[in-house]
C-alpha cells in the first residue's frame, strides 16, 4: 500500500492510549458520548474484514483488532466527508465516505452506540474552530531533520534568480499585507518599478494581485507574471502604473502575450462586475488570448459527478462512458493542459513574455503557471522542486487551500467555496509524468500523498487561505510542516521515481483525448484489489535498482581478481 | 507489374494528420509489394513504407490548392495522407493501389512472394514449430475420459474443423456422426481445453439445427458424453454467445439453441455478443472516433461510447471470465456455440484458456492457442481480414476483438504475462499483412489445397528468433497456476491507443516504460554473459578448465523481416499541441520538431 495514512495506520497504541486521555481533558469530551464499542466490524474493498474495538478520540477514529498481526485503522475524522447511517436490527451501519475517495463500512452493536457514535462523527468531522485542528495537537513522532517551514523561503528562491538576472528585485511593499492579503510579504518584481507603483496597481487589480513574476525562463530571459483581472469595469478605467509595470517586463521592441483563462464573453460579463481585461489600445504592446478554464464551482460538481461514475456498479459500459463524458473531468484536464503548453509555448518557442491571469488570480491561473515550469523547467520534475513550486506557485501565491478543500466529492452539505482546483493540478502532471516517466523524480505516490494532505492532515502546511493567514495562526511555530516529514530520507526513497534520468528539456505533452486517461491512482484506487499493480511497482523497483548494481559489482569483483591473476602469472598468457 | 502505372510520384506532400505542422515532401514509390514513401524535405532519409495487402480503404478526394488529395487507410490502423500535385498522377496512384490492395486470388498475396532465404527443411521446420496437437497432450490427452480421434481426417466429418479432433471416449462413431448432421456445417462439439485440475473441459461447436422443435438423440448423447467425462460435476454449462434475439431468430431458419428440457442436466446460457455485421460497424465508428481533427474530450468520449466498441470489448471478455468461473469455481464443463462457431466461439474459448492456464500467457503458448482454437478450428482469416476481394459484409474485426481484450488483461495484470504489447501489436500486424502463410484460407482444408506448408512460411519461427522484444520484463512465473480474475467492470476497460493510434506516435508517451526496463534486462543479460565469460577465464587460469581458445559458437545467422508497414520511426516525437497553440487564429505558433528526449521506437525496420 501506498497510502501516507500508512503512517497513520501504524502508530502504536500506547500513544492512542495517551491520545485519548489528553484528549478527554479538552473541549472534545462533550461531543464524544461514546467513546468505545466493542465487537465492531470493519469492511473495506479488496480488504480482508476486521472485527475490534472502536475508539473515538478528538481527532481520529480508531479500530484496533484484538489479533496483534492485524493493522489497525486510523482514520482522522478531518477526512470523513459524508457519513450513512443503517440499522437492521439492533446491528447499526455506518458508511463512512472519506475525502480521499475511500469509503468503508462499520458495523456497530448497538442501536444507541451506533447513534452515538454517528453523532459525534459528524460533529467531529466538521467543526468550524481552526484552532481545535488536529495539527495543532499533533506532536511528530519522527526527528525533524530539517525544518519545512523554512525549506522554502522567498528569499533564498531569489537568490537563484539573482544569479541569473539582475532585472528584478525583490520588494516588501506588501511587508504587513496590506497591499494584497492573499500574496505573500515578499514578491519579484521588475527593478525600476518602485514601490508606490506597485501599490498603484494593486489598486487596479482584482484583490489587489498586481503583476508579480511567476517563473523566469533561463534559456531566453523571457518571463511569466501572474496577476488578478484588472478592474477596467464598464466605462474602461485605466491606470497607468499597472501599463508602467507590466511593460517593465517587455525587451525593447518585444511584444507579449496576456493569457486571460476566462473566455472572451466570461471576461466581458465580468466588467460589469467592476472587473475585466486588458484592452488593446491601453496595452498596445500585448497580445490577449483567451481561454476556458472553467471556475471553481464548476469544478467541483464535476469532480461530484466524477466519483459518483466512478461508483457506478451497473456494469453497463455505455452507462459509464457517458457519466464520464458528463462529468466533464477530462474536459478541465484537457483545456488546463492545452492553457499551459501554451503558455510554455509563448515563452519557449516565441520568445515572449506572459502575464496570465483569470478573475480572482488564485486558481485558474495559478494551475496554468505551474504546468508550465513543469513543462518548461527539470528543476521543478525533482521532489525538492516540486515542493517549491508548491510553495512558491500555491501556498504563497494565496490558493486558498483551506477554503477549496473543506469538503471533497461525497459531502451532502451545501459547497461553498469547494473546488478541486489543486487536484485538477496534480492529475495534469500526472498526465505529463505518465507521458514521460522517465523525466520526474517522483512518483505518483508524491501526488497522491499531497492530494490527501490537501484535504486532511496532520501537518500545517496546507491549513488557512494565504501566507497572511497561515502567519496569524502562527503555524510555522505552532504546527509541523509537511515537508518535514516529507524531505526525510525514507520517505523521499518511496516517493522517488525508480525511473528517473534527470532531463534538462522542455517536456511537451499530447493533450489529445486518447493521450490523456482518467487518473486511476486516485479515482480508482479504491475501485479494485492493488495487488497486481502494487506487484508490478515492486517488480520494476527490483529490476531497476537491484539486479544491475548487484551484477555490475560482480563482473567488476572477477575482473579485478582476473587483473590481479594477470599481473601475477604473466608467463601463463603466451602459449 | 501491369497494375502499376505510375511507379514513381515527385514532390508528393504526405501531412500530419493532427497537427499544423509543414508537411513532409518527398517521392512515392509504387513497388509490387509495397509503396513507399520516401522524404526528401528533411536531412535524414525517412520512409514510410505500406504494403499493398494491408491497405484498407484508398479514397481520391476532390481537388484543392494543394493538389490532390489522396486518403490510404490500412487494416493495422496506420492512415496516410498524401497530396499529389498532379491529379493525374493521382488518378494513376489510386487506380494502381486500388487494385493492388484487393488482389483478386489468394496467390496474389504477399506470402506467396516473401522469400526470407530459407531452404526447404528450414521451412518444413518452421511450420512444425507450433503443434496444436502437442498442445493435448500437455494437457494430458488423450486419457481415461478423453480420445483424440481422427475421424476427421479426410474433412469428411467436419470441413471447417481440423482433422484431429478431441472427444468424450464414451461417444460412439454413430454419435458424433449423427450429432454432426444436427450441427450446423457439421461443427460438432469438440475439445477446446481441458482442465486437469478440475475434469472440466471447454467444448466448443456450432447452433443445433434445433428450429421450432427438432431434437436429435445423437446430439444429446454427445452432449450427456461430454457431460459424464466429468464425473464429478452433476451438470454442464451450455453458453450460446448471441444475444438471446438472435438465437431465437435462428430458430426460424432450422437452426436456433438448445432446449433445456431435451437435454439431460444442462444448464443454458445467453451471453450476448453481438454478431460481425454489428462489430464491423462498431470498428468503423471507433476509427471515425481517432480520425477527427482536434476533437473535444467530449467529442472523443461521446463517440468512444457511441461506437460500442469497448461494450463489445467487455462482452467478449465477461463471456470468458463467465467460461473461466465455470471451469475453475463450479468444476463444471461448458459448452460454447454462437452461430457457426468460429468468431465469438474462437474469442471466447481462447479468453477462458488464457484466463485458466499460464501457460497461454506465455510467447510460445499464445501462438500455440492461435494455431489451436483460430486457425485449426476454422476462424475465416481469408473472409474475415478481407484478405482478397470478396463479400466486404464477410470482413469483421473478430480477432482484433481478442487481441485488444488480451491486452486489457495485460493491463491488468501486468506481472501475468509473459509477452508484452508489442508482441500483440505484431502478431495483429501479421494476420492482416500476409507476408506469412499462417493466417491465409479459411480452414484446414483449404490451406492443404492451397499447398501453403509447402508455397509460404510459418510467422511463428521468425517471432521465436525475436523473442526478446516481445518478452515483458515484469513477467514472474511465480504467479504459477494462478487462475485471472480479471475486474470486468466498466472502469477497467480503456481505449487502446497503441492500436488505434499506434502510427500517430505524438499521442503516444513519449518515453516508454517497456523499453527502459527491456534496455535494462537486456543489459543485465550482456553483464551476465561477461561474468561467466570472466568466471571461465578464471578457471583456465586457474588451471581448473582446459583453454578452448576462441568462442565455442557463431551467433546464428540474422534472418531480417522485411518491413509490413513502417512510419515516423526515425522522426522525432512532435509534440501534440492539438487544441493548444494551433487553434488559436490570432498566433501562429507552429511547433517545431520536438526538443524532448526520445526512446527508441517500437518498430524496426
Amino acid at each position: 500500500m501506498f497510502l501516507c495514512s500508512h503512517f497513520i495506520l501504524t502508530q502504536p497504541v500506547t500513544f492512542l492510549v495517551k491520545h485519548q486521555q489528553r484528549c478527554q481533558e479538552m473541549e472534545f469530551a462533550e461531543l464524544i458520548k461514546t467513546p468505545r464499542v466493542d465487537g465492531v466490524v470493519l469492511r473495506r474493498p479488496f480488504l480482508p474484514t476486521v472485527e475490534g474495538t472502536l475508539c473515538l478520540t478528538g481527532h481520529h477514529l480508531i479500530l484496533s483488532s484484538r489479533q496483534d498481526n492485524t493493522e489497525e485503522l486510523w482514520l482522522l475524522h478531518a477526512n470523513i466527508d459524508a457519513i450513512e447511517k443503517r440499522f437492521v436490527g439492533s446491528l447499526g451501519t455506518i458508511i463512512v465516505k472519506c475525502k480521499d475517495l475511500r469509503v468503508i463500512q462499520l458495523d456497530i452493536p448497538g442501536m444507541e452506540e451506533c447513534l452515538n457514535i454517528a453523532s459525534s462523527i459528524e460533529v467531529l468531522s466538521t467543526l468550524d474552530s481552526v484552532s481545535l485542528m488536529y495539527p495543532f495537537f499533533y506532536r511528530p513522532m519522527f526527528q525533524v531533520i530539517e525544518d519545512g517551514w523554512k525549506s522554502f523561503l522567498p528569499e533564498d528562491a531569489f537568490k537563484d534568480l539573482e544569479s541569473m538576472t539582475e532585472e528584478w528585485r525583490l520588494s516588501d511593499v506588501n511587508k504587513d499585507y496590506s497591499v494584497c492579503s492573499s500574496y505573500p510579504p515578499l514578491v519579484a518584481v521588475p527593478k525600476d518599478v518602485d514601490d508606490d507603483t506597485l501599490r498603484k496597481a494593486a489598486a487596479f487589480r482584482h484583490g489587489g494581485r498586481f503583476p508579480v513574476l511567476s517563473y523566469y525562463h533561463k534559456k531566453n530571459g523571457m518571463v511569466m507574471m501572474r496577476s488578478g483581472q484588472p478592474l477596467t469595469g464598464t466605462n474602461g478605467r485605466r491606470c497607468k502604473e499597472d501599463e508602467k509595470l507590466i511593460n517593465a517586463t517587455l525587451r525593447a521592441g518585444k511584444r507579449g502575450y496576456i493569457i486571460d483563462t476566462r473566455t472572451v464573453s466570461v471576461a466581458q460579463q465580468a466588467k460589469a462586475r467592476g472587473g475585466g481585461f486588458e484592452s488593446e489600445a491601453n496595452y498596445p504592446q500585448w497580445r490577449r488570448i483567451h481561454k476556458a478554464i472553467e471556475r471553481s464551482s464548476i469544478l467541483q460538481e464535476s469532480l461530484i459527478k466524477l466519483v459518483e461514475a466512478c461508483n457506478d456498479q451497473s456494469h453497463s459500459m455505455d452507462r459509464w462512458l457517458s457519466k464520464l463524458e458528463a462529468s466533464n473531468w477530462q474536459t478541465h484536464v484537457k483545456e488546463i493542459l492545452t492553457t499551459a503548453c501554451l503558455a510554455a509555448q509563448c515563452i519557449d518557442r516565441e520568445g515572449a513574455s506572459v502575464l496570465v491571469h483569470g478573475t480572482e488570480g488564485t486558481d485558474s491561473t495559478l494551475q496554468v503557471t505551474s504546468l508550465a515550469q513543469i513543462i518548461l523547467d527539470p528543476a521543478c520534475r525533482t521532489i525538492q522542486g516540486f515542493q517549491a513550486l508548491v510553495e512558491r506557485e500555491w501556498l504563497q501565491a494565496g490558493h486558498p487551500f483551506q477554503q477549496r478543500c473543506s469538503q471533497s466529492a461525497y459531502s451532502n452539505s451545501k459547497p461553498r467555496c469547494e473546488a478541486p482546483v489543486f487536484l485538477l493540478f496534480l492529475d495534469c502532471v500526472w498526465q505529463i509524468l505518465r507521458q514521460f516517466p522517465c523525466s520526474f523524480q517522483f512518483s505518483q505516490h508524491f501526488l497522491v500523498l499531497l492530494f490527501e494532505h490537501t484535504y486532511a492532515s496532520q501537518f500545517g502546511t496546507f491549513m488557512g487561505n494565504s501566507a497572511s493567514e497561515r502567519s496569524k495562526l502562527n503555524l510555522s511555530q505552532k504546527t509541523v510542516s509537511l515537508w518535514s516529514w516529507v524531505n526525510r530520507p525514507q520517505e523521499v526513497e518511496r516517493l522517488s521515481n525508480p525511473l528517473y534520468e534527470a532531463n534538462c528539456l522542455v517536456i511537451w505533452p499530447s493533450v489529445a483525448p486518447q493521450s490523456l486517461l482518467l487518473w486511476e491512482g486516485v479515482f480508482l484506487r479504491w475501485k479494485r484489489s492493488s495487488r497486481c499493480l502494487d506487484e508490478a511497482y515492486d517488480e520494476m523497483v527490483h529490476i531497476i535498482q537491484y539486479n544491475n548494481k548487484e551484477l555490475q559489482n560482480k563482473v567488476n569483483n572477477l575482473r579485478r581478481q582476473l587483473a590481479q591473476l594477470e599481473t601475477e602469472e604473466p608467463l601463463l598468457q603466451t602459449p | 507489374m501491369e497494375h502499376i502505372l505510375t511507379p514513381k510520384v515527385e514532390e508528393v506532400k504526405l501531412l500530419d494528420r493532427y497537427t499544423a505542422k509543414k508537411p513532409a515532401i518527398g517521392t512515392l514509390y509504387l513497388t509490387a509489394t509495397h509503396l513507399i514513401f520516401v522524404e526528401t524535405s528533411c536531412n535524414t532519409r525517412k520512409e514510410t513504407w505500406m504494403l499493398h495487402h494491408l491497405i484498407a480503404t484508398v479514397e481520391k478526394l476532390p481537388l484543392t490548392a494543394m493538389g490532390c488529395p489522396l486518403h490510404i487507410s490500412c487494416k493495422n490502423f496506420h492512415v496516410a495522407h498524401f497530396v499529389i500535385s498532379s491529379e493525374r498522377d493521382c488518378q494513376n496512384v489510386h487506380q494502381s493501389l486500388v487494385r493492388l490492395s484487393q488482389p483478386g486470388k489468394v496467390e496474389e498475396l504477399y506470402a506467396f512472394l516473401y522469400n526470407p532465404k530459407q531452404d526447404e527443411d528450414e521451412r518444413r521446420n518452421g511450420w512444425g514449430f507450433i503443434d496444436s496437437a502437442m498442445d493435448f497432450k500437455r494437457m494430458g490427452l488423450p486419457n481415461e475420459f478423453w480420445e483424440m480421434t481422427d475421424l476427421n481426417k479426410n474433412y469428411e466429418l467436419c470441413s471447417t474443423y481440423h482433422s484431429e479432433l478431441g472427444i468424450p471416449k464414451t461417444a460412439s462413431k454413430g454419435t458424433v456422426f449423427g450429432s454432426a448432421k444436427f450441427r450446423s456445417r457439421g461443427r460438432i462439439p469438440t475439445l477446446s481445453y481441458y482442465h486437469k485440475e478440475s475434469n472440466a473441459a471447454i467444448c466448443r461447436c456450432s447452433q443445433p439445427l434445433s428450429g421450432l422443435s427438432a431434437r436429435c438423440v445423437e446430439d444429446e448423447e454427445m452432449l450427456q458424453a461430454i457431460s459424464r467425462a466429468n464425473p464429478k460435476s452433476t451438470f454442464m454449462y451450455v453458453v450460446d454467445t448471441r444475444p438471446k434475439l438472435n438465437a431465437m431468430a435462428n430458430r426460424a431458419a432450422g437452426k436456433g439453441y438448445e432446449n433445456e428440457d431435451n437435454y439431460s442436466n444442462i444448464c443454458f446460457q445467453f451471453v450476448g455478443i453481438e454478431n460481425i455485421h454489428v462489430m464491423r460497424n462498431s470498428l468503423q465508428k471507433l476509427l471515425e472516433v481517432c480520425a477527427m481533427k482536434s476533437p473535444t474530450m467530449s467529442d472523443y468520449l461521446t463517440g468512444l461510447e457511441n461506437s460500442g466498441w469497448l461494450r463489445h470489448i467487455k462482452a467478449v471478455m465477461d463471456a470468458g471470465v463467465f467460461l473461466a468461473k465455470a471451469v475453475a469455481e463450479d468444476k463444471a464443463s461448458v459448452l460454447v456455440h454462437c452461430s457457426d462457431g468460429w468468431d465469438r466461439t474462437a474469442q471466447v474459448c481462447s479468453l477462458a484458456s488464457i484466463l485458466l492456464d499460464p501457460f497461454y500467457r506465455t510467447i510460445k503458448g499464445l501462438m500455440v492457442l492461435i494455431e489451436k482454437e483460430w486457425i485449426s478450428m476454422g476462424h475465416k482469416f481469408t473472409q474475415r481480414c478481407g484478405h482478397v476481394d470478396g463479400d466486404p459484409k464477410e470482413v469483421s474485426p473478430v480477432f482484433t476483438q481478442f487481441i485488444e481484450c488480451l491486452w486489457n488483461l495485460m493491463e491488468q495484470y501486468p506481472c501475468g504475462f509473459e509477452y508484452n504489447e508489442k508482441y500483440l501489436l505484431e502478431i495483429h500486424n501479421h494476420v492482416y499483412s500476409c507476408q506469412f502463410g499462417n493466417f491465409i484460407g479459411n480452414c484446414q482444408r483449404e490451406r492443404e489445397e492451397m499447398r501453403l506448408y509447402e508455397r509460404t512460411f510459418s510467422v511463428w519461427p521468425f517471432l521465436w528468433e525475436n523473442r526478446h522484444q516481445y518478452r515483458n520484463p515484469l513477467h514472474k512465473c511465480s504467479l504459477g497456476r494462478e487462475v485471472l480474475r480479471p475486474s470486468t467492470l466498466p472502469l477497467n476497460f480503456k481505449f487502446w491507443c497503441g492500436m488505434y493510434n499506434h502510427f500517430d506516435k505524438g499521442m503516444q508517451p513519449k518515453q516508454s516504460i517497456l523499453d527502459h526496463l527491456l534496455t535494462i534486462t537486456q543489459k543485465k543479460a550482456e553483464g551476465e554473459k561477461k561474468m561467466t565469460d570472466l568466471q571461465i577465464q578464471l578457471a583456465v587460469m586457474d588451471g581448473v578448465l582446459a583453454d578452448q581458445g576462441s568462442p565455442t559458437g557463431t551467433p546464428p545467422e540474422q534472418t531480417s523481416l522485411s518491413p509490413v508497414s513502417v512510419s515516423h520511426t526515425a522522426e522525432n516525437a512532435k509534440p501534440l499541441m492539438n487544441g493548444a497553440a494551433v487553434e488559436e487564429a490570432e498566433i501562429e505558433l507552429v511547433p517545431t520538431a520536438g526538443s524532448e528526449k526520445m526512446e527508441p521506437v517500437a518498430i524496426e525496420n
